[in-house]
């Protein structure tokens, strides 16, 4: 059996010597050219002056363009084609790009491009919240409203009414390998692009409309990101539009690397949100009308706002029963980075939206915030407020386990006694859960193809539309792969993602990765392996049933055959050892206007307990403990799935501890590298974490019964935010609420502590 | 002249007169094609670009090859990832162990992560989070990766990784003096150069300003500047000690010093940078001056074959500006010898690597329950390092008391109009200020105030 065993990342051994080839690496020819973006320095006006000769006089410059200078479509858009390569004559926010430097050498075309002289007509920015709305700037007509019962009334009829707001922060995806695409020109005007992308078919697609060609004339290949975590989804595009169609003016191959700070001026973020509440709850702290106002600023084109907003709402319930509810989503527009796909697409800002209510909740009845939780989870049969009914509900059984596995309960009690003997630090400990919705709710997007060869001596060629950036899917694949051929996973060949090889592909997202690509691999596999048995089965007058694939042997009606065997039988017996295979989600359909459907195929779960200590003289921070017990379904490989819960956890944590972007008045972002952004480093990992799999099948029919793992574990870091928020409370009488904002930077936290001790709370 | 010789991978390499400001990451990318080594941000916060250098003293170090131009390699032997395999390809233990404990996801991180643990590997250094905080991981949550470095931490070390630097002659380059005459000589000939100490400043105005230098020397091969002596008085340290020969010899003596030597950069900046050059600079925010200033710290400056010697915070006239002349150097900087009071504390939005929001140091003396004597300096709180004189003063002679403290507190307000920036707010940056003062005062009375001392 090859699934469900722990198996190395299948490039371990070549990242750790260094072997692995990232898209910045490969061999260039030796008449390549290297390319650099001139940057809009204005957040928002028009262009009157544009003098780039001393761009062109610069040393080792080939040639600058401009967007009158690009062959065909100036769009690098997934979405609505409101996204210009160059810019055209207005300038939508700092960092825009608005011309290109060819240039012999990737520092000469770096110093070239900041010669330009860009004389601007200012118009005002719209950077604020209360701006944008104002402004009525925003990417649909009004507000998506989705809606269940009367959550005004029964707001109205409750015993208890909160309310509040809290503001989440964006976050910066800082892959550690930056924005990079390589474009070789070919005979007859075809393109191949090497990029380091998730989304090789949008690439395709975009540079065949940059340059004006048919898709088959251009061929993308991506044989792994170093970190994509949703900034390679969408914007990945202007690098490769921009490498193609140089290399078609120059016919000269081009490169582009962004340089650090360029990437995370000109790229997109994580969406934040402005989430306001509004609850009617029982004596019991259960939820009987919900209100939510979702706002979020989406920067200057409309990118993936869409649905990264809608997910918000489709997690704004999480793991709880919101029988009354309406959720209010406005989806701004803003002279900021073009906000965009990271890892949950909006989910965790959803979710960390009736956490806080939670947390509110628990506090105002003066409650345990876990009895609270547990007392609105879902019972199997009831409704999201889109109307899908929850058929499976393992959490509160994962909540219970983890609640004695962390010894939740005896730990809280310590911290309360821990607490009164310290003024000057407090702990905090939380549990939240997990419920995230899997499957792209554009419904078309589920769907997935692969391609697989057996060759003569049984060694087998797989590929399939997905792209490995570090989640260790071509080695789950690889797996399903040898387990479906009964052979060792070191016979099976992973191959780079290749437009040529499997056409029309979604972009390696929405968790998807696994679920799509292991069911396409396996279906491909299944045509191969039922023609290899049915012809072992006549050759032994037996039935193809019985014909066993296991251990690297083939056997039926006693023979025993080595896998090779059979594969070069066959092909002498001219018996085709090729095949695609094509799988669709089953069972999913959505209206997201009316917000209303049956958007997931499945959730995955998870849940965590994480305890803080804080300094109330200095807001510092650190998690000191966290216990995380996970849903991966029957997991396809548990090494690798502990690694996106872990890993997952710490993004989340930094999410919404030391993350944190800072834009200026001017709309320039003033946390552009990793100087002044700061993502965990080795010591803000927990000191203590136990990170365990729920192991229990998925009842929905997926690869293996697994579940997706890539985005949920993410969220698990809400717990961090929420276990700072007790120990804040720490610090209070009870009266007010600790209204902690995200990220929760120390600066945040003291704002916090000392709101609590304006009550002349404890010490 | 102006020849660099260096050992790659164990192979001697030789090159004339490259350009004094190209970068080694660039050099290996880009000539020699050893992709192995990454660049993240090109600005040595990353560590992708990790490899490990051993000088004359035959100790290894890691150091960022992004900001590390190729001549200060002169006489060093480097070595890449793909100078870690043995001649057979051997894995290395550390990367072995990566392996078994999947501590690599996406993978770039990782050829600088297997860099940084095995030359901690190779010299025995088991304290893997400060080891590691210069290496940052996006996928993994680092757990897998401690895991590995733990596992490894007692394999032997390989032999094949063991460099003896060449013994190679003193550099016959003008701008890689060999010591302090040399270096005086070179600066009064070239009044407007620019003196490079580890280039962990330096570095970003080459990758990041894209500034040509102009004539640059740098100080790395200056040996009489990088002595620390300890005497009984006082202790003297030469300019081009780098931070990690300034913790290790803190260690004893200022402990609290020390610590926020600690969390200074990463091993691989402290193994670069230079006092002399966190001094110089000027910088607001750099952490060591701070600490000197409340220490009673004289620079010692030199010009030609004149020397003057001038309190460290008067060194600082205003932003940008400091008193150092055309041609003039700092030789040293000299602390008094005294007993370990001094509290160091610094604030930013992540321990390890960030720069600091609030940089507090406090030297306080208290006998018969009265302050006789208070030095205290913030970094980040004006456009200098600066002394905080109203609080001192206020202090002074006063009970040591939390009274006096919450009396005190109303000086920082005097003291320091701090500005707003993506680091923190003026507000925030005053009342933690004031607050650090609290924190000295319960520190001292034994009170735990320490979010790093606590554990689960």
């Amino acid at each position: 059996m090859s699934v469900a065993r722990p198996l190395p990342h299948d490039a371990a051994r070549l990242h750790v010597t260094g072997e692995a080839r990232y898209a910045d690496d490969i061999p260039v020819p030796r008449d390549t050219l290297h390319l650099a973006f001139g940057l809009s320095a204005c957040a928002h006006g028009r262009i009157t002056g544009l003098d780039l000769d001393p761009v062109r006089g610069a040393e080792g410059v080939v040639a600058v363009l401009t967007a009158p200078d690009l062959p065909a479509a100036n769009d690098v858009s997934p979405s609505a084609h409101d996204e210009p390569l160059l810019a055209e004559g207005v300038v939508h926010y700092v960092g825009q790009p608005v011309f290109l430097v060819v240039a012999v050498s990737h520092l000469a075309a770096r110093r070239a491009a900041r010669l330009g002289r860009i004389e601007y007509e200012q118009r005002r920015g719209v950077f604020a919240y209360e701006d944008a709305l104002a402004a009525n700037a925003r990417f649909e007509d009004g507000p998506r409203i989705f809606a269940k019962g009367d959550a005004a009334g029964e707001i109205g009829r409750a015993p208890h009414m909160i309310e509040g707001t809290i503001d989440i922060g964006g976050q910066e995806h800082f892959y550690l390998e930056g924005q990079v695409a390589l474009a070789l020109p070919q005979e007859g005007g075809d393109m191949v692009i090497h990029a380091s992308t998730q989304h090789p078919s949008e690439i395709q697609h975009k540079v065949a409309d940059a340059l004006g060609a048919p898709m088959h004339a251009v061929r993308v290949e991506t044989r792994r990101l170093g970190g994509g975590f949703g900034g390679k989804e969408s914007q990945c595009n202007a690098p490769a539009c921009a490498v193609a169609v140089a290399a078609r003016l120059t016919g000269r191959p081009c490169k582009i690397r962004y340089d650090r700070d360029d990437d995370m001026i000109i790229t997109g973020k994580r969406h934040d949100f402005r989430i306001s509440y509004r609850a009617g709850v029982d004596d019991a702290g259960r939820i009987r009308g919900i209100e939510f106002r979702h706002l979020t600023r989406g920067g200057w084109s409309q990118d993936l706002t869409l649905p990264v907003a809608d997910r918000a709402m489709l997690h704004a319930d999480n793991a709880y029963h919101l029988p009354h509810v309406r959720i209010e989503s406005h989806r701004l527009r803003t002279n900021t980075q073009s906000a965009t796909a990271f890892r949950g697409f909006g989910g965790p800002q959803g979710m960390l939206g009736i956490e806080r209510v939670m947390d509110h909740i628990a506090a105002r009845l003066g409650r345990d915030p876990l009895e609270v939780r547990r007392a609105n989870f879902y019972a199997e049969g009831q409704t999201t407020p889109y109307h899908q009914t929850i058929t499976s509900f393992p959490l509160r059984e994962i909540v219970e386990r983890l609640e004695t596995t962390s010894d939740y309960r005896r730990r809280r009690a310590d911290i309360r006694a821990w607490n009164a003997e310290n003024p000057i630090l407090k702990r905090g400990i939380a549990l939240t859960p997990v419920k995230f919705g899997i499957s792209f709710t554009l419904t078309h997007l589920n769907q997935a193809g692969a391609l697989v060869h057996v060759y003569r001596d049984g060694s087998v060629h797989m590929n399939h539309g997905g792209t490995e950036m570090g989640q260790g899917l071509f080695q789950k694949v690889a797996q399903v792969a040898a387990q479906r051929f009964g052979i060792p996973v070191e016979m099976v060949k992973i191959t780079a993602t290749d437009t040529a090889k499997v056409p029309n592909t979604s972009a390696t997202a929405a968790s998807s990765g696994s679920d799509l690509n292991g069911m396409a691999v396996g279906i491909a596999c299944d045509a191969i392996r039922a023609r290899m048995a049915a012809h072992v089965a006549e050759r032994h007058q037996t039935d193809a049933g019985e014909v066993r694939f296991a251990e690297g042997r083939v056997r039926a009606g006693g023979a025993d055959y080595a896998f090779a065997e059979v594969a070069d039988i066959a092909w002498q017996a001219r018996i085709g050892l090729s095949a695609t295979g094509f799988y669709k989600t089953p069972g999913i359909e959505w209206d997201r206007i009316a917000g209303r459907g049956r958007p997931f195929h499945y959730f995955a779960y998870g849940a965590a307990v994480s305890e803080v200590v804080i300094d109330t003289l200095t807001g510092e921070n650190r998690i000191l403990r966290a216990d995380i017990l996970h849903d991966a379904g029957a997991s396809l490989n548990p090494a690798i799935d502990i690694g996106q819960v872990e890993g997952g956890f710490v993004q989340g944590a930094g999410w919404l501890t030391t993350e944190e972007l800072v834009w200026d008045d001017k709309g320039v972002l003033r946390t552009h590298a990793p100087s002044t952004y700061k993502i965990p480093a080795c010591s803000d990992r927990p000191d203590v974490f136990n990170v365990a799999l729920w192991g229990v099948p998925n009842p929905a029919t997926t690869i293996g019964r697994s579940k997706a793992v890539g985005e949920p574990p993410l969220m698990l870091g809400i717990s961090v935010l929420m276990a700072i928020s007790d120990a804040i409370a720490a610090c209070g009488t009870g009266v007010r609420y600790v209204a902690l904002d995200a990220p929760a930077t120390p600066e945040r936290v003291l704002a916090a502590v000392d709101r609590q001790r304006e009550d002349g709370g404890a010490a | 002249m102006n020849r660099i010789d260096f050992l790659l991978n164990g192979a001697p390499v030789s090159l004339n007169a490259p350009p004094a400001t190209r970068t080694l990451l660039d050099w290996l990318r880009e000539d020699r094609g050893l992709t192995g080594t990454k660049e993240g941000c090109n600005e040595g916060d990353c560590g992708a670009c990790t490899v490990m250098v051993t000088g004359r003293d035959g100790t290894p170090r890691a150091l960022n090859a992004c900001i590390l131009f190729l001549p200060q390699l002169h006489g060093k032997a480097v070595r890449t990832v793909e100078g870690l395999t043995g001649p057979k390809g051997q894995l290395h233990p550390v990367q072995q162990a990566m392996i078994d404990h999947h501590g690599s996801q996406c993978g770039f991180c990782t050829p600088g992560f297997v860099m940084a643990m095995a030359t901690a590997h190779l010299n025995g250094a088991r304290d893997h989070d400060d080891q590691l905080a210069g290496n940052l991981c996006r996928c993994t949550g680092y757990a897998p990766i401690i895991r590995a470095g733990r596992a490894a931490a007692d394999a032997p070390v390989p032999d094949w990784i063991r460099d003896a630097p060449p013994e190679g002659a003193p550099a016959q380059n003008p701008a890689l003096p060999e010591s302090s005459d040399d270096l005086a000589a070179w600066c009064e000939a070239n009044p407007d150069g620019v003196l490079i100490g580890g280039a962990t400043d330096v570095g970003l105005w080459v990758t990041k300003g894209l500034r040509d230098l102009g004539p640059v020397a740098f100080l790395n091969r200056v040996g009489d500047l990088k002595r620390i002596d300890i005497g009984k008085d006082e202790i003297r340290i030469g300019a081009s000690v780098t931070l990690s020969d300034l913790m290790t010899a803190m260690a004893p003596l200022y402990t609290s010093f020390a610590e926020l030597l600690r969390r200074f950069g990463s091993v691989q900046v402290r193994n670069a940078a230079t006092i002399g050059g966190n001094i110089a600079n000027g910088s607001p925010i750099g952490d060591s001056p701070p600490a000197l200033i409340a220490l009673g710290a004289v620079l010692h400056l030199r010009k030609g074959r004149t020397r003057r010697a001038i309190p460290l915070e008067d060194f600082f006239i205003d932003y940008g500006k400091q008193d150092r002349a055309p041609g003039e150097f700092i030789e040293f900087v000299s602390i008094p010898r005294g007993p370990d009071i001094l509290r160091c504390y610094k604030l930013s939005k992540r321990f390890d690597q960030d720069i600091s929001a609030v940089c507090g140091c406090f030297n306080f003396t208290v006998a018969g329950g009265g302050v006789t004597g208070a030095r205290i300096a913030f970094g980040g709180m004006a456009g200098i390092p600066k002394r905080a004189t109203r609080t001192e003063q206020a202090l002074i002679g006063q009970p040591w008391t939390k009274e006096t403290i919450e009396a005190a507190k109303a000086g920082i307000g005097r003291d320091f109009t701090p500005l707003s920036d993506m680091r923190a707010s003026a507000g925030y940056r005053l009342h933690a200020a004031e607050n650090m003062l609290v924190r000295c005062f319960e520190e001292s009375r034994g009170a735990p105030v320490d979010v790093l001392a606590v554990r689960p």
